[in-house]
């Protein structure tokens, strides 16, 4: 009958030992009602009052087994409140948990002449789930127990008084009758039970459910080769019992954890190791859930994105699984508390940067994606490893169509992804490069323009010192400054061109300087004229530093009356003879210098005051003419500079090929 | 509005994605993209005789016609991506048209990794839409 059948169902999810069914069952009996599966609430209503507990709660009571949501008192509803009588009786809160204990049963006063009746009515249990052998043995042992109880009600003051003994029987066992039947099919249930009383707290009282965990039962039996124990089944079925605190249906528990655990062990024997996709397919296929959904559930739980999945997301994948399978729909990204740990695995949490890591499709800028930085905050940086797998995945992608996946198997490193952080691949890519990017952009979008930015970037050098700006007021200068710092000015002391020209009354003694001039740059004389040329000799070995600044001096000096010698200067200095250059430069300079410095420090006592504006202004010009000629010629010889250590470099391989080939014919000639 | 539209191509040449932004012209897209199947082709043969390289995985502008311009990428498997762009979106750079290749490239190696997912079946992998779907937006919007 359905009453037995819900009975037995409702027994089954609240442990009840043999005595208690019987019990309960009698009591059911009595209060039975018009509808089937329903119970008289009049009936009902007595029996709770006859349990002598208070009105507040009988109440308790009722709300607690689900009755008042109901609105009637179903089997499993009045078994539970049975039980909770009982515990109320014995002093226990009214709550569910309170169920889930050892509870004697319940006392109802005044309830005399039903026992017989009772057990008389009670029909065999006709289980659908199959425990017909568990109703057989239910009879069996009610005529036993019968006179047992009929013996203990003598005791007793109270004719129901339930025997004091501890219901000895573990609870379990009807459970245990009933799983028999069960052995097959419960393979998945204790993966199962667990969610059943995660799902709904309330449903613990719906027998209904248990249609839905026994379908996926059935299921999960085919599909998984491992048989659960039934002390395994037992073990979960006491926290069923438990009402679930927390709805979250994405917290995977300790059992479901064991399960996954032994599942994961079945299909590949070592905790830490990788299951591969295909295998992974396989056994998830056997879900009978839809493909695109198993495709989704696989999107989701691969965190790190390498087509196998490590022990924690295939437990994450198993759950998602599971709770599909129990209705709920699938998420578009992983819940947070299904999302694995950043801690779990340190070194595989690595940033998505997948783009970094292939070898295979790196564009102009690969040198660059080649470093990466941490941008996840759930990650940490990865590189190599991304490259391997990644170079694994592409080359994957060409094997797959022979079906070989066997070279994920060898992606031992584990980098490990978080799902969200895929899209933001392409960002820490793009945030490396910064510069070159937005230099690309801002320019051209070429390989070379790379190459320009670094170019720009190096090409400002750093400008020539810039001249002392004390001689730019001709009439203020310092001359024994000048003096000391003309001397060793002297790079490209051909280029003194328009040094300042001294004041005009000077101006007379010109050509006796140019001349002067000329014979000493003729002469190549290294020994100067002047006594005075030693001490110049000196400064300029020293100073070498301060060459352009003594030059522009002594342009501030000389420009008037230099200007002439500029082009002499430059006629005299064959820019041909390579060696002789920088000697030449040297003395040049220093004659050059020599004739500046002697006639400046007559000069400057001279009163130019009418002069000294013209003078600055065409000073300034000079000046700066001198600086950019220097400065150009500067450029030049460092690149005559960089040519001829080249052409040195050239010829001393040369001259060590030759020497060794001259050493092969040796033996050669001596033989 | 800018147009940018993107296919996807197995190896034999079927197409395993369509997607364009926005959804209108649709047809004149995918006959500009099956015309430029042959210049894709034209272009793999070529690059064929060399080693794999990377640079030849992006295969550049195909050839722009009246309106649009056209440019191909092809991955080691001959997958093989097209992206048509409007012509008047020309702040769209050659750079960026790589990283789009790229981006594509990484998300259809995710998917290629789902062992749910047969090679030659047509894409539906939501995270797969998703950044097809942000890429486009980003490129439409941005101009």
């Amino acid at each position: 009958m359905d009453q037995e059948s819900a009975a037995a169902s409702g027994a089954s999810l609240i442990s009840l030992t043999e005595h208690e069914q019987r019990y309960y069952s009698g009591l059911r009996a009595l209060c039975q009602a018009d509808a089937p599966g329903k119970l008289s609430s009049s009936k009902v209503a007595e029996l709770f009052k006859a349990s002598q507990l208070p009105p507040e709660s009988l109440h308790k009571v009722t709300e607690v087994c689900g009755a008042k949501h109901l609105g009637y008192f179903g089997t499993a509803q009045f078994y539970i409140a049975l039980k909770l009588l009982a515990a109320a009786q014995s002093g226990l809160p009214v709550r569910l948990e309170s169920v889930a204990g050892n509870l004697p049963l319940p006392r109802f006063a005044g309830l005399k002449n039903e026992p017989e009746m009772r057990y008389a009515a009670a029909p065999p249990a006709s289980d659908p789930q199959g425990a017909p052998v568990g109703s057989v043995a239910w009879n069996a042992a009610d005529r036993g127990s019968f006179r047992h109880l009929e013996a203990n009600t003598d005791k007793k003051p109270e004719p129901w008084s339930p025997p004091r003994s501890p219901c000895g029987s573990p609870p379990r066992s009807p459970l245990t009758y009933r799983s028999y039947p069960y052995s097959k099919q419960r393979n998945g249930v204790d993966a199962q039970i667990p969610y059943d009383g995660k799902l709904s707290s309330r449903s613990i009282v719906q027998p209904e459910q248990h249609s839905s965990p026994g379908h996926y039962v059935n299921k999960l039996a085919a599909e998984h080769p491992a048989v659960a124990q039934a002390s395994s089944a037992e073990r979960l079925n006491q926290p069923a019992t438990l009402s679930y605190s927390d709805d979250d249906p994405w917290r995977i528990t300790a059992e479901q954890l064991d399960y996954y655990t032994n599942q994961f062990k079945i299909l590949q024997p070592d905790l830490g190791a990788l299951i591969l996709g295909a295998v992974a397919k396989n056994f998830f296929t056997k879900s009978k859930l839809p493909i695109p959904e198993l495709s989704h559930i696989w999107e989701l739980s691969d965190v790190d994105r390498d087509g196998a999945l490590t022990f924690t997301e295939f437990c994450i994948a198993f759950h998602l699984i599971v709770a599909r399978k129990n209705g709920y729909p699938l998420p578009e990204s992983l819940p947070l508390t299904l999302q694995p740990a950043p801690a779990q695995h340190p070194e595989e949490r690595f940033p998505d940067t997948p783009e970094s890591s292939e070898p295979l499709i790196v564009f102009e800028d690969a040198a660059l994606r080649s470093c990466q930085v941490v941008k996840d905050p759930n990650s940490v940086a990865r590189l190599d490893p991304t490259l391997a797998s990644r170079k694994q995945d592409l080359q994957e992608e060409s094997l797959n169509q022979d079906g070989s996946v066997t070279r994920l198997g060898s992606s031992r490193e584990k980098p490990a992804l978080q799902l969200g952080a895929f899209p933001e691949k392409p960002e820490p890519h793009q945030d490396l490069d910064p510069q070159t990017r937005t230099k690309t952009r801002q320019r051209s979008y070429s390989s070379t323009s790379i190459d320009d930015a670094i170019k720009k970037a190096e090409e400002p050098p750093t400008p020539p010192p810039r001249p002392q700006k004390t001689h730019s007021r001709a009439s203020s200068l310092d001359l024994n400054k000048l003096f000391q710092q003309g001397a060793p000015g002297v790079k490209s002391g051909w280029l003194l061109p328009p040094p300042a020209l001294p004041p005009r009354p000077s101006a007379s003694q010109v050509p006796h300087f140019l001349k002067v001039s000329e014979q000493a740059s003729q002469s190549k004389v290294q020994q100067p004229n002047f006594a005075d040329f030693s001490h110049f000799r000196e400064e300029e070995e020293s100073g070498v530093k301060r060459e352009e600044q003594g030059l522009a001096s002594r342009f501030g000096l000389s420009s008037e009356d230099l200007g002439s010698t500029s082009q002499q200067d430059v006629s005299c200095t064959p820019h041909g003879q390579v060696p002789q250059k920088p000697i030449r430069r040297k003395y040049h300079p220093e004659s050059q210098s020599l004739e500046t410095g002697a006639p400046p420090p007559p000069m400057p006592f001279l009163p130019p005051a009418k002069t000294s504006q013209k003078l600055l202004s065409r000073q300034k010009r000079e000046i700066q003419m001198a600086i950019r000629k220097n400065r150009e010629t500067n450029a030049v010889l460092r690149r005559l500079n960089s040519e001829l250590q080249q052409q040195l470099k050239v010829v001393h391989q040369e001259r060590v090929t030759l020497e060794s080939q001259l050493e092969l014919l040796r033996p050669l000639a001596s033989t | 509005m800018f147009h940018i539209c993107l296919l996807m191509f197995s190896p034999q040449n079927y197409p395993l994605y369509i997607r364009s932004v926005p959804c209108q012209n649709e047809l004149k897209f995918h006959y500009t993209v099956h015309t430029s199947l042959d210049v894709v082709e034209e272009k793999v043969s070529a690059v064929g005789k060399s080693l794999a390289d990377q640079r030849e995985l992006y295969l550049g502008l195909l050839y722009p016609t009246e309106d649009y311009k056209v440019y191909g990428y092809v991955t080691n498997s001959k997958v093989k991506f097209v992206i048509v762009v409007d012509s008047s979106n020309t702040s769209l750079r050659d750079n960026e048209i790589r990283s789009m290749f790229r981006k594509l490239h990484n998300s259809f190696t995710d998917v290629m990794c789902n062992p749910f997912y047969n090679p030659g079946d047509p894409i539906q992998s939501k995270a797969f839409n998703g950044i097809v779907s942000g890429m486009m937006v980003q490129t439409v919007c941005v101009f």
